[in-house]
């Protein structure tokens, strides 16, 4: 069973007996409502976040997950709250990718991105408003997800991603999830994971047009598709992005997220699904290092 | 030799979707993809047979080549 010792302000084991008893008392039928889950913090000076790891381990399900039950068991949803992944790259793909994995209940988010929102994000990136233009990108990412799940820690690092500080960057993590806009910064993303033995989900648009897939370490798959040719932009300089096509490159990515952190599944390992959402047509590519 | 070019994506305008196209005896997909005006650096996923293949391949009768583009926005 979980104990949560990190209970603020002492965790005593009589306390702890006394939280999991009052989660026990106030769960109805293994569901946990978010009122009784804000009193079971007050009463315990728990966070949010020691409140859901007490309750899942005891095998309650806090209500806001009801409807992941069935995509995800109580056992899983303890895994994806411990888990804790990084994000690099909050404009398109990562403002939905970082919604999606933070309703999803992965409880820590590292989100990586040197920007501020600009006039020209607006058509698609889901946390800029005409509100917080010249913000930062992580911090309205932050702020966003403190308000949608207050369980889930959002690490908001506004630098640029590199191979020389990638490494400080991503320690700690399970999983990356590329969300960037440069085919170079990519590749020293795929390096780093390579490095520091991290699986790593690839998504990019442009236009209508979209691709994603998932590399383990020693697969070398973004090297290979990207094959050492390194313009720093793909067509998507001519063909600018959508409202729409972020939308469902990153819903893919998510999906390729939870299976790779549950283990769960069948991922695009070592296959690259391409999307073309002008003609409504997919195509599996078999890649193989070459 | 006959060989099936099918292009993806933005490749299509101004082009075509796919075509059994004639070629010498082994020629490489550059050739392929230098005949059809298609930038290099625009060039993706190359597939021959639907296995991803370098420009430097060379083709055979009966091989179905597909050409995505380079695709990096996020």
């Amino acid at each position: 069973m979980a104990i949560p010792w990190h209970c603020f302000p002492f965790s005593a084991a009589a306390e702890m007996t006394t939280l999991h008893d009052y989660l026990r008392e106030q769960a109805t039928e293994g569901i946990l409502p978010w009122t009784r889950q804000r009193r079971a913090m007050v009463r315990f000076g728990c966070t949010c976040y020691q409140v859901e790891e007490a309750a899942l381990g005891l095998g309650i399900l806090p209500a806001r997950y009801q409807r992941n039950r069935e995509t995800v068991s109580i056992e899983d949803q303890l895994t994806l709250l411990r888990s804790r992944v990084a994000v690099i790259g909050c404009g398109g793909l990562g403002g939905y990718v970082v919604e999606e994995l933070a309703r999803l209940g992965v409880g820590q988010l590292v989100v990586i991105d040197p920007d501020c929102f600009e006039e020209h994000n607006l058509n698609r990136q889901l946390f800029s408003l005409p509100a917080n233009l010249g913000q930062a990108k992580v911090a309205a990412a932050q702020k966003r997800v403190a308000a949608l799940n207050p369980a889930v820690t959002l690490l908001p690092l506004q630098e640029t991603f590199n191979s020389d500080n990638g490494p400080e960057l991503l320690a700690g993590v399970q999983l990356a999830v590329d969300c960037l806009d440069s085919i170079p910064v990519r590749l020293e993303l795929a390096e780093v994971c390579e490095a520091l033995n991290i699986p790593l989900v690839h998504g990019a648009i442009a236009g209508w047009y979209g691709q994603v897939t998932t590399q383990f370490p020693g697969d070398r798959t973004l090297q290979t598709l990207y094959q050492g040719r390194q313009p720093v932009k793909g067509v998507e300089q001519q063909l600018g992005n959508p409202s729409f096509t972020p939308a469902v490159i990153a819903g893919l990515e998510v999906a390729e997220a939870c299976k790779v952190l549950l283990g769960k599944g069948e991922t695009l390992r070592r296959r690259l699904l391409s999307i073309d959402l002008r003609l409504m047509q997919l195509h599996e590519t078999t890649l193989t290092e070459s | 030799m006959n060989v099936t070019v099918k292009l993806f994506a933005s490749f299509q305008k101004g082009r075509f979707t796919i075509e059994q196209r004639a070629y010498p005896a082994a020629t490489t997909v550059r050739e392929v993809v230098t005949g059809l005006a298609i930038p290099e650096q625009e060039l993706g996923i190359m597939m021959v047979n639907s296995r991803h293949v370098k420009l430097d391949q060379e083709l055979a009768d009966g091989d179905t080549l597909a050409l995505f583009p380079l695709l990096g926005g996020g």
